[in-house]
């Protein structure tokens, strides 16, 4: 459980030293608390406190990265159940499975797959994460090459070795043994075998139970070996085990600070159907799942998967913002309406959303005013007439239409005036107030 | 150290709506814990979902929808026939042909379409208007008076035009499907100023204002999990209707369900693509909390059936 300032203080010297750079021990316990400061910077603080101190500070789910370098992703360190009392932090890993039956040519595809996988939404690169290679029929050299084709193939994406027998993971992960893979996975039988790879090689490692009661032994049996880095599989595969398992793991690390279960999870969202895989795997998505192992990464579903995952791991304090342009709906030309909104993105959507259903090509201009909406933006005198007047001049929109009539949202219809003096030559048309009445506005003028 | 399974106490319940009459008579709600948490609460209605049909040809919808809809299209009657041997617990006719601004069609008209469909099927019916406040009030009283004695859900009831439509619904009796905009407090308001006009909060069924994935869907996600999370956890009597989601309208609207790969090479086929978009928002608004589904194509209404089949 997180402790509070008061509570922290307690255990510091109370020697006011001022060494920590903060002017009083309250003071300095008070930035702990909120975890903008490190008990490192007391020099002073006694042992005792730095073992309480630390395992309060310790986040309810562990950080887990997979992969290093540039493409390397961290899973875990939540603090919610729900994204509306914070945020989710860091989003799912997705990973393809390559089977080891599959080397060579069916390999080499899903590898050129995850390397070309890479889409912009709304101003972020996203990507498929990582591959899994998985044993079948515990050929180990079969495995190694596949696992050799995959960091060849694919080097920098995180990977993922897939196998119950010890023997087979010794002889994959001489491959990737820097690369901080992540091994899936230790069981009853094998957890001694396991956590020693895993510590040799600095891999982090999944510990695979049937159920929460033989996961929650298992993960304290594999940390008593020494390893720290763990991902929970509970079995689940059907989607209601997988929302109920899920939750049960995320409470208990978040509400009760239980242990065995504060590491990030991985789920196999596999289905001999793709739309059915995509489905399954967008439940994971939603409820919890830090690693989503998908059997195939087609375009349309990674793009499914990706934007949902996008929604969900939306701050919902900080808007999401469209980048600023002037867009193109439909088959606009020279003498499309052209209409301009703010970069909020629910706004863009919105009234996207609603000249699409006008059937009526248009040229919609979005301001970058911070992400906020119409009104705030104007209230904020972050959307006036002389910075939208700016904008319309910058954004060169003039090549692309032959008039020169700019349609402002109904809400501040009070800017036209000063609007028209700031832009000479061009006219303003002050448009409906809410985005539901487009339609019928557009349709009125066409 | 052993597990004990953290389970959450819950002091409300979701109230059972009952759509339709006779053996295909469909109750939604009930849920006494949030979605599909067995371990704690019991689920004795799965999340519904109907199949969305217009009294007008669906020209304007995309072609990967019509197509795979077919010629059913033809005829209001024929359509709702197509969508219940494609699997639809519900068929939500929408009145689309009344707004001003397509064929401005009068209510009668609306009515006759309305209690001819709902002859022809036997499974419950949802009675949109086409989203024009003004004229939905004269088109649902129609309509609802024409279907009158087949329990059904008629909406959508909006600020500006609840009055109305809920009397229209309360002198048929048939349900009410509410609709507010995308905020926790209004969706509450409404369901208030609903009952304090009489309107009996057991027959309300609550539409947030649905969104498509990718456009805006976090929203309408977690507005539905605060509204559950109220009437479970807080007990709040006007919290506890169930939760419509209108997806479809939304779904087939965005450039993901409508452009070809020709134009977007990166964003794969379009057929699959564009049922996986409406399916994969299905099962975002069922895994917060939605009761019923509105959805326009059969393909992704039986993944979302899928689904739900597997989450239950």
């Amino acid at each position: 459980m997180a402790l509070s300032g008061v509570e922290i203080f307690k255990y510091l010297p109370k020697t006011n030293c001022k060494k920590c750079g903060h002017p009083t021990c309250l003071a300095f316990a008070m930035k702990l608390a909120a975890k903008q400061a490190s008990l490192d910077s007391c020099p002073d603080a006694s042992e005792d406190a730095k073992k309480l101190l630390g395992e309060a500070a310790a986040p309810p789910i562990r950080g887990i990265t997979l992969g290093t370098g540039d493409k390397a992703v961290k899973v875990g360190d939540e603090i919610c159940l729900f994204r509306h009392e914070k945020k989710f932090f860091n989003p799912n890993a997705f990973a393809v499975a390559i089977r080891a039956s599959e080397a060579g040519d069916a390999a080499a595809k899903k590898i050129e797959a995850v390397k070309a996988s890479e889409i912009d939404r709304v101003g972020q690169k996203l990507r498929v994460d990582a591959i899994a290679v998985a044993d079948e029929g515990g050929d180990a050299a079969k495995f190694a090459s596949v696992v050799k084709q995959v960091v060849d193939g694919a080097p920098g994406v995180p990977l993922i070795l897939v196998s119950k027998n010890p023997a087979i993971i010794e002889a994959g992960i001489t491959h990737c043994a820097d690369k901080k893979p992540l091994i899936y996975a230790a069981t009853a039988e094998n957890a001694e075998a396991m956590a020693k790879i895993a510590k040799e090689k600095k891999a982090s490692l999944a510990v695979a139970a049937d159920g929460l009661d033989a996961l929650t032994a298992l993960s304290e049996k594999v940390k008593g070996l020494g390893v720290d880095d763990l991902v929970l599989d509970s079995g689940a595969r059907k989607a209601k085990d997988m929302i109920e398992h899920l939750t049960i793991i995320r409470r208990a690390a978040i509400k009760k600070n239980f242990k065995p279960l504060g590491y990030p999870t991985i789920i196999f969202a596999g289905r001999d159907n793709a739309v059915a895989e995509t489905v399954a795997a967008a439940v994971g998505v939603m409820k919890y799942a830090s690693i989503v192992v998908l059997n195939s990464i087609e375009k349309w579903k990674m793009l499914a998967l990706l934007s949902l995952r996008q929604n969900i791991y939306t701050d919902p304090q900080v808007p999401m913002q469209v980048a600023q342009n002037v867009y193109k709906v439909g088959d606009a030309k020279e003498n499309s309406p052209l209409m301009i909104t703010t970069n909020f993105s629910l706004s863009y959507f919105i009234v996207r959303g609603e000249v699409e259903n006008s059937k009526v090509p248009s040229w919609l201009a979005v301001m970058d005013n911070e992400g906020l909406s119409v009104l705030t933006a104007w209230a904020a005198g972050k959307f006036t007439a002389s910075k939208i007047a700016q904008f319309i001049t910058e954004s060169g929109v003039e090549k692309n239409v032959s008039h020169k009539e700019l349609i402002i949202p109904g809400y501040v219809a009070v800017l036209s005036g000063a609007l028209e003096e700031k832009l000479p030559g061009w006219k303003i048309t002050v448009g409906p107030r809410e985005a539901n009445q487009l339609p019928t506005f557009l349709k009125a003028r066409a | 150290m052993a597990l004990a399974i953290p389970k959450e106490t819950y002091s409300g319940k979701i109230y059972h709506v009952q759509l339709g009459t006779g053996a295909k008579a469909v109750t939604i709600g009930g849920a006494s814990a949030l979605p599909f948490l067995g371990f704690e609460g019991t689920f004795p209605n799965k999340p519904a979902v109907a199949l969305e049909i217009m009294d007008i040809a669906p020209d304007d919808w995309p072609e990967t929808l019509r197509k795979a809809i077919g010629g059913a299209s033809a005829s209001p009657v024929q359509w709702a026939k197509f969508c219940q041997q494609n699997g639809a617990d519900i068929i939500a006719l929408r009145l689309m042909g009344t707004h001003p601004d397509q064929k401005n069609k009068n209510p009668e008209e609306a009515a006759k379409v309305a209690a001819e469909v709902a002859a022809a099927v036997d499974i419950p019916l949802v009675i949109l208007g086409s989203g024009h406040a003004e004229k939905d009030t004269q088109v649902l009283q129609a309509a609802a008076a024409a279907t009158r004695g087949k329990n059904c859900a008629i909406g959508k009831a909006v600020e500006e035009n609840y009055k109305t439509v809920a009397a229209a619904a309360m002198a048929n009796d048939h349900k009410l499907i509410a609709m507010s905009q995308l905020d926790v407090n209004l969706a509450k308001q409404l369901n208030i100023l609903l009952t304090q006009m009489g309107f009996d909060k057991e027959r309300i069924i609550m539409d947030p204002m649905s969104s498509a994935l990718g456009y805006g869907l976090e929203y309408t996600y977690s507005v539905m999990e605060r509204i559950r999370l109220a009437a479970l956890m807080q007990n709040d009597p006007m919290m506890q209707t169930p939760i419509v989601c209108d997806i479809g309208a939304n779904v087939w609207k965005v450039k993901e369900t409508l452009a070809p790969e020709a134009e977007v090479p990166e964003w794969g086929g379009l057929e699959d693509r564009a049922l996986a978009w409406e399916a994969v928002t299905a099962s975002a608004m069922v895994t917060a909390g939605a009761d019923m589904l509105i959805m326009r194509h059969p393909g992704a209404a039986a993944k979302a059936k899928e689904v739900i089949a597997e989450l239950m």
